[in-house]
């Protein structure tokens, strides 16, 4: 059985951050789960799901992938408010989507402990910004726990049902990528007892937000705060650490950034720390005695100055002569994957070296950190970036849609594996923003440039927010193409579900949801459905998708060759160039540039050990000179 | 207890996550205190794959620029691009065998002379172990063990508090069975490699 099952108490297990979160929610008795998959979140719910599945009789909870984030709050919400704890989970810009349903289930609260999870990405690993989603605590007036560690997120996760059910309202956890994707030793509770049968009572009054009742639950919001304030200025979770007559507040990752430094400084003597880990309402008297307690105070938060600007706040009230070190006013002349931030900057994730120095610096402390090596003189070194993979049927519908349409054309593109269409030798990417904004954007830049435009769309990012913007071009006559690249399943973040799965292939109960039929009811009139593999047919769908005036959807149908070989394994048989017939034109090479490909003395090779066989390369050789291996041989 | 900050590079593929996880279970076995991290995402795509395993109860999750004691690199050129994790002390620990990206094998970009790179490697930091670890890992008779050949050099030169037979035993424990005994063997030999150099 899996270790995260696992009933007894006491025991060590080296747990991922997001599988500490769902032991956390296991321990709490979790009996509902949502979730829209998104990296560094997505192990949360892939772990639940891989639970739920493999041992049917031994989990209890409901968990779905919702279509996206607002319906997944929104799907929580029913469960929460019928009396059942549930956790609903998101990446931090998936919080934006979900920030409407957010903003008023604040007011009117629920029934049982709800958590959501927002898990934020400073310094950008896998997002498309580095938003700090404190904010959405202050917006929303939810509570938010920010555990520092694997193991604290497990704890606090268990505790934020329980804060939750004693507020009536739902919590916020939020997490960074350092904490989701760390591991460590986590210390298991008992599992919780599970209540799974929810039950609705009827209170329009408190549920049906029109202004007269809304002007009353943002009166209950208010006292829920008050209350939230009053537990948090007693929280084990807000603690100080060390004493001396100076002081650093901190929360989140940094925590230990500045708890290491102390013990590296030998300075545990000479500066306190307070570790915010329940970090909304902020814990003002605490605060506030702290602030009076030290001669200087430097302030360790990543990203915004939000802990920073409230200390200034709370020492102006209270009159406290303190001096409050902070963020830099500079920001880095480089971006990180360049060099790492110099100061404590708004940008970008900080790190133990960082924080080391700047304890220093900011008390005097004398310290020299260890030089980093000189990398002077080494050769260039050739990039790594990530590339779509041999095989990959993105490549196979870039290249027919260049084919039609040239580079000239406007790419408007979405979130997803083929985002990677942005990099040589394809070039097909020209503006994205966020899930979504392939469709509707198009609709602008087609209107007012008057040129061509060709939006891509993964099949899962169709439905998370792509269908609205559908029916916004239709509705209003907009003209330009939209390709859905229907890979029949959510590649990027680890092959989740999304309803226009196969259901039946992955042997899961439920529903699938025909994306033609889907396109066809929006109203849309030009519907064609390709194999991108083919390529000569896609070519001549694509230009007369192109050509149609109005808005024309292409549905480029393979499978992901990574879920394949999970769901459908076939076996594959490899191409070759036959040498004597090549002549070196390399559009194998120069148009759709497989990782399978290589150059050797001037002319293209196939790695047979990469190659999968979709045989793209073969059908636009020029020369015919690319063959299945045993044919040519 | 010393704090070690080990960081594991390679390309995706590569079994890095593995190495770094194994360690941090054997670790945890042995108890020794222990923070794995991990940066995921594009590992399936061919791009670089970063790990970290801090030993000894520092409880930062990450090495920052020339804090790496152990630099354990799979791949020569990322050995390189990685230089700046250490300091003149480090031990730097790295698989001759070039994994060509992409951009090499279809002509936009060149792949260095790496014997030119490492000798200015090895003059910088404390101590080079390079060798061929695909090799062993073919010797011992699965080429994708290259992580255990790794895991066996970091085991005899890095001065661990984990003790050999913890590793061993989570290799036993956590890798498929039928690779078990390819594994242990892989390790052995990169273990040997290691200790004689």
């Amino acid at each position: 059985m899996d270790r995260l099952l696992s009933p007894t108490s006491g025991k060590r297990h080296l747990l991922l951050g997001n599988e500490a979160i769902v032991r956390g929610a296991l321990e709490a008795g979790l009996a509902f789960a949502t979730c829209y998959p998104g990296t560094p979140s997505s192990e949360v719910p892939d772990t639940l799901y891989r639970l739920r599945k493999q041992y049917p009789d031994k989990v209890q909870y409901y968990f779905e992938y919702s279509t996206n984030e607002k319906v997944a709050l929104e799907c929580g919400a029913g469960a929460a408010v019928a009396g059942l704890r549930t956790l609903v989970t998101m990446k931090h810009v998936g919080l934006n989507v979900a920030a409407d349903p957010l903003m008023t289930l604040a007011y009117t609260g629920v029934n049982a402990g709800m958590v959501i999870l927002t898990a934020d990405d400073p310094s950008l690993f896998s997002s498309q910004n580095e938003q700090d989603n404190r904010f959405y605590a202050r917006l929303s007036g939810m509570p938010m726990l920010e555990p520092s560690s694997p193991s604290e997120v497990k704890e606090m996760t268990k505790y934020a049902f329980d804060l939750s059910e004693e507020l009536k309202t739902p919590v916020l956890l939020r997490t960074t990528t350092r904490v989701n994707h760390a591991r460590e030793p986590v210390t298991f509770g008992r599992l919780g007892k599970v209540k799974t049968q929810g039950r609705f009572v009827k209170a329009p009054m408190n549920y049906v937000t029109v202004p007269a009742v809304s002007r009353n639950l943002h009166l209950r919001l208010l006292k829920v705060y008050d209350q939230a304030q009053a537990i948090s200025e007693r929280s084990p979770w807000n603690r100080i650490v060390g004493r001396g007559k100076w002081g650093v507040v901190t929360s989140g990752v940094s925590v230990n950034y500045v708890l290491d430094a102390l013990e590296e400084l030998g300075a545990k003597n000479q500066i306190k720390v307070l570790c915010l880990g329940q970090s909304w309402p902020l814990p003002e008297k605490k605060l506030a005695r702290f602030l009076k307690s030290v001669e200087r105070v430097l302030v360790v938060e990543e990203l915004e100055p939000i802990l920073e600007n409230a200390l200034r706040a709370i020492a102006q009230e209270k009159d406290i002569a303190v001096e409050i070190v902070g963020k830099s006013r500079k920001h880095p002349a480089k971006s990180v994957d360049v060099e790492p931030p110099k100061f404590l900057s708004r940008a970008f994730e900080y790190n133990p070296r960082l924080v080391r120095q700047t304890i220093a610096k900011t008390f005097g402390l004398d310290y020299t950190a260890p030089k980093p090596v000189s990398t002077k003189g080494l050769p260039p070194l050739p990039g790594r970036p990530p590339n779509l993979c041999p095989g990959c049927p993105h490549r196979a519908t870039y290249y027919a849609v260049k084919e039609v349409v040239g580079s000239e054309a406007i790419f408007p593109t979405d979130i997803g594996c083929y985002t990677l269409g942005l990099l040589p030798p394809i070039q097909m990417a020209d503006f994205l923003i966020c899930m979504g904004s392939s469709v509707s954007s198009a609709g602008g830049l087609s209107r007012a440039t008057g040129q061509k435009v060709v939006a891509f769309i993964g099949d899962s990012t169709f439905f998370h927010s792509g269908i609205t913007g559908l029916v916004n071009a239709v509705h209003n006559n907009h003209n330009f193409t939209l390709v859905i690249l229907d890979n029949g399943t959510t590649a990027m973040t680890g092959h989740q579900p999304h309803p226009g799965v196969d259901t039946a292939k992955l042997g899961d109960p439920t529903t699938h949801i025909d994306i033609e039929t889907l396109v066809r009811g929006l109203g849309v009139q030009h519907v064609t459905t390709i194999k991108p593999l083919k390529t000569r047919a896609a070519i001549k769908a694509i230009q007369e998708a192109v050509d149609y005036e109005g808005v024309s959807v292409v549905i480029s149908r393979e499978l992901c060759p990574l879920f394949a070989r999970r769901v459908a394994p076939k076996r594959y048989r490899p191409f070759r160039v036959v040498e004597d017939k090549c002549k070196g034109h390399l559009d194998c090479i120069n148009k759709v540039a497989c990782p399978a490909m290589y150059l050797e003395d001037g002319k293209a090779k196939i790695d047979p050990n990469l190659c999968i066989g979709c045989a793209l390369c073969a059908q636009i050789c020029p020369e015919n000179a690319i063959l299945p291996v045993k044919e040519a041989s | 207890m010393k704090t070690q900050r080990i960081v594991n590079v390679g390309v995706g593929g590569q079994g890095n996550l593995l190495a770094s996880n194994l360690l941090g279970l054997a670790a945890v076995d042995a108890g020794v205190p222990v923070m794995v991290s991990e940066i995921h995402g594009m590992a399936q795509r061919g791009g670089v794959v970063e790990s970290a395993v801090i030993l000894g109860g520092a409880t930062s999750p990450i090495v920052a620029e020339g804090e790496a004691d152990i630099l354990v690199s799979f791949e020569p050129v990322e050995t390189m691009r990685l230089l700046g994790k250490c300091n003149r002390d480090s031990i730097v620990i790295t698989n001759l065998r070039p994994l060509p990206p992409f951009t090499v094998a279809i002509g936009m970009a060149s792949y260095p002379d790496v014997e030119a790179g490492l000798k200015l490697v090895g003059r910088r930091v404390g101590r080079l172990v390079a060798f061929d670890g695909q090799a062993l890992a073919e010797e011992a008779g699965n080429p994708l063990s290259l992580n255990m050949v790794m895991l066996g050099a970091l085991f005899a030169s890095g001065g661990l508090e984990v003790p050999v037979r913890a590793i061993k035993k989570m290799i036993r424990r956590h890798t498929k069975e039928r690779f078990v005994p390819s594994n242990l063997k892989a390790f052995d030999l990169g273990f040997k490699y290691a200790q004689a150099a």
